[in-house]
């Protein structure tokens, strides 16, 4: 397996956005996983939320651990900088590089074996900190490249490929990042396109750590009757609390909406989500209430998916720590250097 | 009555022990006792035995006085300030020969308790604190200055001193110097009415401190990463490190706020391990910002994949181990070299790491400062090795100096106008044949110089491939890359004999005090010995030549299994018999006392034929 570039034609007429930039300024090289992998509508939906962003690619930085979710980054935004890090550990990678260059789009790509096994301590203290990123988790319950084995967000009851019953109580990413404190949760599912650009456009678009819970079923060992994380059984058992718009800065709103069906939440930069309530009395700035509703409906056998929390405007990591407006990494000597002169005081200091 | 013995005579040169109880408040009062001497003019080194708890352990401070500049352990205590019953057999058992014991009298000990070759010192600090004070606290608190008031009067130490020192110390607050000062006459009053004063250790204006600062080298190497420009420090709390990450935070305080607007020019974060703080150092360092992190054994323990990780992805990070005594409970508060192998090789697969041993805080401030060019100029971990002995004590040491001129190497970086006139850009393409290839921050141009980072699997171009040709190239350049540091890195110090010999010691770190003192004391003893201090992994050719140019070589270093010896003969192809162990290792500092009876023995008193002739 090596490096396959894309070829580089493409349609003459293919829409451009503000940037003139095509949706092929998007992608990145061929995918490398296995056909029909969710993940790969992940990078699709990806591709499709920065071109409808009008975001410069060179200025999103991607980040990922280990596994094949940690693998799609190569898969899109080939004019980005990536950054396999090592397994479990994208989140603090993520936040390093938060800190040093404010200005940068983060998104941080990973998998249920990487954030929700050996690298859960990590996504907590990431959702605690509110590092400003968007930190997708393509979820399909079991370990992809080492063939098979659960993940610890396979469900209690759930069958693997080869028969055997998962008796361990799963970790439900999205319940813990409301409980962690994260002030943009979501959860969608990898076959349901419609849903899934949107939340990410409003993840890239929201101040702090945004999280999507995204479903990402396993073609190759997750699949089958029995799993809980197929094709079938998400789509049977998809229950979203809400549809979701983005508007982006004052453009204009086309949609119509029935009265008393629609909240509007007015992000920081002036652009707009409105979101369709599906589920009735949904109120999506209710922490408590979002993890009481996901609960809800995990005992009913359901996935409650959608924009299932969104905070007040919150304070990210920078503005806790107070740092100037200018990226870290652009500061120079005369910023960063106190000279001789400190030191002559100093050192008096020290007699 | 006492047993038969000569109470000693000594000036500007004793060791005085303080015994108390952690918790206590005597930390500021034994500190004030070292900064008089310092002030009169005479060299003092003080060293903090503390045990890992808050509160009603035993501690010890040790105060080595010499005025001939020993700055290290000497192992003698000439006068032990008994002021922790748990301990008394143990410190009374430590005191040499006609040696001094101060204790609190206000219940006289049994004749049977105490020592009977030493002179024996009672003041009635309890009960004189009980009659002037009510509150608890300040009767301990106030029993502090009130030995150091005692101490005045039996060394002749200048009180003039300890009042201006208290005066500085509590600026501004006249209520609290005005109580310092009543406590500290307190206990001078009462010592020379009872006591003939001086007793036979003296201490003597000098002028043998010169223009040195007193200093602990956490707090120098945290300073050195604010004049190196570090920006982003992510660590985890352990000792004997934590003080180095909290001087960082006080001097960015002090020196990095935009003053317009108050913000910043700094991000700290206290992560949630070391896992953690070392993966944002490199996220950080990959993105552009000079990154540290601080720790010890432990976390270097913890950090090891992501160390492989910046050393294979090529990410500058810079690591600041503090080192201490083996893991868990036990011995994290007690000093030892104990982590030269772990980090010199640290990680799985083939790594090579740089490696910076300073000696004293001096250096920890340059090697701090260096280090950030180190690691950006070589695009790898980079550690600055230091110990408990230095890092956690203060010291005397050369004044800090900057050169306004300089500037950060920031290395080969390419910028968005460099990347337009380049042939073809390859993030790890030998361009220039040292092994240092072109990097680019994220961020830095539309179309070109974008790559993705990974561990080993990549081609010259940054481009995933299994392919094993590409893999060994890559590895190949990281030496060529790794013989470039030679060239870069601190040289060693030597510092040869009087005499012809061929006999030699390296040594390394916080053993250079008692390595020199040694090397004295050997000289006399008719063993003459060259000395290497290296400052830096990897090994210039001039370390090679230097054990090969003598024929019995002594590595002095404070680990149980010789491991600077072990680098040695694994990078230099050395054969072990040349190199001759000298260990110390049970938590102390060591001593030119230790050093002296290991050489002395391996030595064996032989004739030494000169190699070159002495020089008149």
């Amino acid at each position: 397996m090596t490096f396959v570039p894309k070829p580089k034609l493409s349609h003459p007429e293919l829409p451009k956005n503000r940037l003139g930039l095509t949706r092929r300024d998007y992608e990145g090289a061929v995918s490398t996983l296995c056909a029909g992998c969710g993940h790969d509508s992940i990078s699709a939906a990806i591709i499709r939320a920065f071109f409808e962003l009008d975001l410069p690619p060179h200025r999103i930085a991607k980040l990922s651990g280990i596994g094949c979710s940690s693998k799609t980054p190569t898969y899109f935004l080939g004019r980005a900088h990536g950054f396999n890090s090592v397994h479990g550990r994208m989140p603090a990678v993520a936040t390093g590089a938060n800190l040093a260059n404010r200005d940068l789009v983060y998104i941080g790509v990973s998998g249920d074996g990487d954030s929700a096994s050996i690298g859960l301590g990590q996504f907590a203290h990431a959702m605690r900190r509110d590092v400003n990123m968007v930190y997708i988790v393509e979820n399909n319950g079991v370990y992809g490249l080492t063939k098979g084995q659960f993940s610890a967000t396979a469900d209690v009851g759930a069958k693997s490929k080869r028969g055997v019953t998962n008796t361990e109580s799963s970790i439900d990413l999205a319940a813990m990042a409301l409980v962690l404190g994260a002030s943009f949760v979501a959860r969608s599912f990898s076959g349901d396109k419609a849903q899934l650009v949107p939340l990410i456009k409003a993840a890239v678009l929201h101040r702090g750590a945004a999280f999507i819970d995204c479903i990402s079923p396993c073609v190759a060992f997750n699949n089958h009757a029995g799993s809980t994380k197929s094709y079938d059984y998400v789509r049977e058992h998809n229950e979203a609390v809400d549809s979701l718009d983005v508007i982006i800065g004052r453009e204009e709103i086309t949609a119509d909406y029935a009265p008393g069906t629609v909240e509007t939440v007015v992000l920081h930069d002036g652009s707009t989500l409105r979101l369709r309530k599906l589920a009735p009395d949904y109120n999506v700035h209710d922490r408590v209430a979002a993890l009481a509703h996901i609960q809800d409906r995990e005992r009913a056998g359901e996935i409650a998916t959608g924009l299932l929390y969104v905070g007040p405007e919150s304070k990210d990591l920078h503005e806790n720590l107070n740092t100037v407006a200018a990226p870290l990494a652009s500061l120079s000597d005369a910023e960063l250097c106190p000279g001789e002169a400190a030191l002559e005081t100093l050192n008096a200091a020290l007699r | 009555m006492q047993g038969q013995y000569q109470p000693l005579e000594r000036c500007n040169d004793f060791v005085v022990k303080f015994a108390n109880v952690n918790g206590s408040g005597s930390a500021s009062a034994n500190r004030l006792f070292t900064r008089a001497v310092l002030r009169m003019g005479v060299p003092a080194t003080p060293r903090n035995v503390f045990p890992s708890n808050i509160e009603g352990l035993p501690t010890w401070y040790e105060v080595r006085i010499s005025e001939a500049s020993h700055l290290a352990r000497h192992g003698d205590v000439h006068l032990l300030v008994a002021m922790n019953p748990q301990t008394w057999d143990k410190d009374v058992a430590e005191i040499a020969p006609g040696g001094y014991l101060l204790y609190d009298s206000t219940r006289p000990m049994p004749p049977a308790k105490l020592p009977r070759d030493v002179v024996v010192l009672g003041v009635p600090f309890t009960a004189i604190c009980n009659r002037e004070y009510s509150e608890a606290r300040q009767r301990q608190l106030f029993k502090n200055i009130m030995y150091i008031g005692a101490l005045s009067a039996l060394l002749d130490l200048d009180l003039g001193e300890i009042e201006r020192l208290i005066g500085e110390q509590f600026k501004g607050r006249e209520k609290l110097i005005a109580a310092n000062l009543h406590a500290l006459n307190l206990g001078r009053t009462h010592t020379l009415e009872t006591i003939a004063c001086p007793i036979g250790l003296r201490i003597r204006r000098a002028n043998a401190v010169g223009d040195r600062i007193f200093m602990d080298g956490n707090s120098a190497a945290a300073l050195g990463a604010v004049y190196g420009g570090a920006t982003v420090a992510a660590w985890y709390p352990i000792t004997p490190s934590t003080s180095l990450a909290e001087a960082f935070q006080r001097y960015c305080a002090r020196y990095r706020v935009e003053s317009e607007t108050g913000r910043h020019r700094y991000a700290i974060v206290q992560a949630e391990d070391e896992l953690a703080s070392i993966g944002m150092v490199v996220g950080a360092a990959w993105n552009g910002a000079r990154a540290f992190t601080a720790t010890s054994g432990p976390g270097i323990s913890l950090m090891q994949e992501t160390i492989g990780l910046a050393y294979f992805a090529e990410i500058p990070a810079v690591i600041f181990d503090v080192q201490r005594a083996g893991p868990s409970t036990g011995m994290p508060t007690r000093t030892q070299q104990g982590d030269v192998l772990a980090c010199a090789y640290a990680s799985h697969g083939d790594t090579r790491h740089v490696l910076l041993f300073p000696e004293d805080p001096h250096e920890c401030f340059l090697f701090g400062a260096a280090a950030f060019d180190l690691a950006d100029r070589l695009q790898t971990p980079v550690f600055v090795m230091l110990d408990l002995e230095i890092g956690m004590n203060e010291r005397l040491t050369a004044p800090l100096m900057w050169d306004d001129q300089s500037r950060m190497d920031r290395g080969k970086v390419m910028t968005a106008a460099a990347l337009e006139t380049a042939a073809d850009f390859g993030r790890y393409l030998d361009v220039d044949a040292d092994g240092i290839t072109w990097r680019t921050y994220p961020g830095t141009h539309p179309q070109l110089g974008s790559f993705f980072t990974r561990g080993t699997s990549k081609n010259d171009h940054a481009r995933y491939t299994e392919e094993g040709a590409a893999y060994v190239e890559n590895m190949q350049r990281l030496l060529r890359k790794f013989r470039t540091a030679r060239r870069l890195v601190p040289r060693p110090m030597v510092d040869l004999a009087r005499r012809p010999t061929r006999r030699a010691a390296i040594y390394y770190g916080s053993t250079s005090p008692a390595m020199q003192e040694a090397r004295d004391v050997l000289a006399e003893d008719g063993i003459a010995l060259d000395l290497m201090r290296i400052r830096a992994y990897p090994f210039q050719d001039e370390v090679f030549d230097f054990i090969a140019s003598h024929e019995q070589v002594f590595v002095v270093e404070q680990n149980r299994d010789a491991q600077m010896r072990t680098l040695l003969i694994n990078e230099g192809d050395i054969d072990p018999a040349r190199l001759c162990r000298i260990l110390s290792y049970d938590g102390t500092p060591i001593t030119s006392r230790f050093i002296v009876r290991a050489i002395a023995e391996e030595a064996g008193g032989s004739e030494v034929v000169p190699l070159r002739k002495a020089t008149p």
